[in-house]
């Protein structure tokens, strides 16, 4: 076997392939043409040339083909000179049976030169992709769905039993904002199993108690907290904005007064509910599924709901149901696999027992069959009675 | 005979049983059967009028028996009937 130089090698290579100019590249952002950097992750700070994707050369032959299954599509490879990508190309085109592959000549270096437009593309810092990295392993994730963690905004209602977990494991994936809505302080008896407070903390607002234990765990969460009772006067105010809602609420009529307002502003909610050892959860998706109206018509009277008053619950119980929330919460964010939609699940802790049951979407439902413009303040979460009822029981 | 999932809030008025088996050709026969066993669960699934009560909902396996035929719902030997009120505990 005879040996080439490096250099004498890629001359052969660049005499194999077809190269385009960046002017010409420029003509072709957005006309249907793939193209493709394929420099390394660290090199993308100065930006990219708008509309492209990123594939590092290491990982071109065995990426190309999710990306661009069509071997007659129109391709350009651009590294930062035109070296690397001349050499993808014509992978590509010898090895691959890519029909149309072209290497863009000088390289994004030249492309910045002459001053073309460069689309800055967002990246993580040394110590987000090390912390994530996790996270960045798993395609279906990667840094697309951990930017879409980082700037997404979730609100949990309560940092109690769920929300605890819930909050603990959202600040570790990096939700970038997570809001807390809690008016109580931490008591002795929270702490069998509202495990984002401590001993030391008895007597403290439960959202600074939280505030302070997420932002130990993870600096890049901003933890927005609300000391107040979610209610009729100050919920729009409160959720407008969020992106995803927990809701682990332990009344009827805040259920259905964020139902209500939910359905409105079209933010999906996650919800859970728990009791003894059992738990239920289901996502409430305005408009794709139904919503916790077409699933409970009407609240319970107070006999049958155990939550007007204090009841027992095993203390890993809200653990399995608030971080089966938490992973709801991180698929909607991200867009992947089937969220709970349209589906209630039972879970038995005693038998060790998961069931699922089929919520349809109620055509004549009171608020999710209408026009969410059209649901007014003064309804939301009314039931004629309901309120004087509960608080007389509880 | 079915077998009914009974709920947290109606374990006491079963004897705390987390399953109970019941005769019946239809859901309303099955759960009148219940009721008839263990008549503390009566008023809480029956309304005055001899429906279920709004706030209750009776799966015939994992489908709502109101998007089936409602009491009318025929059932099998081998079917589970589940009994889901709504629950509010978050805390």
């Amino acid at each position: 076997m005879s040996h080439v130089s490096g250099q004498e090698l890629l001359r052969r290579v660049k005499e194999q392939i077809k190269e385009v100019d960046p002017a010409e590249v420029t003509q072709l952002i957005g006309e249907g043409v793939t193209i493709i950097d394929v420099r390394e992750t660290e090199e993308l700070g100065a930006g990219k040339v708008p509309g492209a994707f990123h594939v590092p050369r290491s990982y071109l032959e065995t990426r190309i083909e999710g990306l661009v299954p069509d071997r007659s599509q129109r391709v350009i490879l651009y590294c930062a000179s035109g070296v690397r990508s001349a050499f993808g190309a014509r992978t590509l085109m010898e090895e691959m049976g890519y029909d149309d592959v072209e290497s863009m000549s000088g390289g994004f270096t030249l492309w910045k030169d002459r001053g073309y437009e460069v689309e800055v593309q967002r990246t993580l810092t040394p110590e987000q992709r090390e912390r994530y990295g996790r996270h960045l392993l798993l395609p279906e994730v990667g840094l697309d769905g951990q930017l879409a963690l980082l700037d997404a905004k979730v609100l949990l209602l309560g940092a109690g039993g769920l929300g605890s977990p819930t909050a603990l494991y959202l600040a570790a994936a990096g939700v970038g904002t997570l809001g807390i809505v809690d008016g109580d302080t931490v008591d002795l008896s929270n702490l069998q199993r509202q495990v984002i407070h401590d001993t030391s903390r008895i007597g403290v607002p439960k959202v600074e108690s939280a505030a302070q234990t997420i932002n130990a765990l993870n600096p890049d969460v901003k933890v927005v907290g609300y000391p107040t009772r979610l209610d009729a006067s100050n919920i729009m105010e409160i959720i407008e904005g969020y992106d995803v809602i927990v809701d682990g609420v332990d009344n009827f009529p805040t259920r259905y007064l964020l139902n209500d307002a939910t359905v409105r502003l079209g933010i999906p909610v996650v919800s859970a509910a728990i009791l003894g050892f059992e738990g239920q959860l289901s996502v409430f998706k305005p408009q794709d599924g139904p919503c916790y109206r077409c699933l409970f018509r009407q609240p319970p009277p107070a006999e049958m709901a155990p939550s007007c008053g204090a009841n027992g619950v095993l203390g890993v119980l809200p653990g399995t149901m608030g971080l089966l929330q938490a992973t709801e919460v991180i698929k909607l964010i991200t867009g992947i696999g089937d969220p709970l939609i349209g589906r209630l699940l039972i879970y038995d802790a005693l038998g060790t027992e998961f069931t699922e049951l089929k919520i349809r979407r109620d055509p004549e439902c009171p608020i999710c069959s209408r026009d969410p413009g059209d649901i007014a303040d003064d309804e939301l979460g009314v039931f004629p009675d309901y309120d004087a009822f509960c608080a007389a029981s509880g | 005979m079915a077998t009914i999932r009974i709920p947290p809030v109606l374990r006491p008025s079963v004897g705390g049983e987390r399953e109970v088996s019941a005769a019946g050709d239809t859901v309303g026969d099955v759960l009148r059967n219940l009721s008839e066993a263990h008549p503390d669960t009566a008023t809480q699934l029956f309304s005055a009028d001899g429906e279920l009560n709004r706030y209750v909902n009776v799966y015939l396996n994992d489908e709502d028996v109101r998007v089936l035929d409602g009491l009318d719902t025929v059932v099998g030997d081998g079917d589970t009937l589940v009994i889901l009120p709504a629950m509010a505990g978050g805390r």
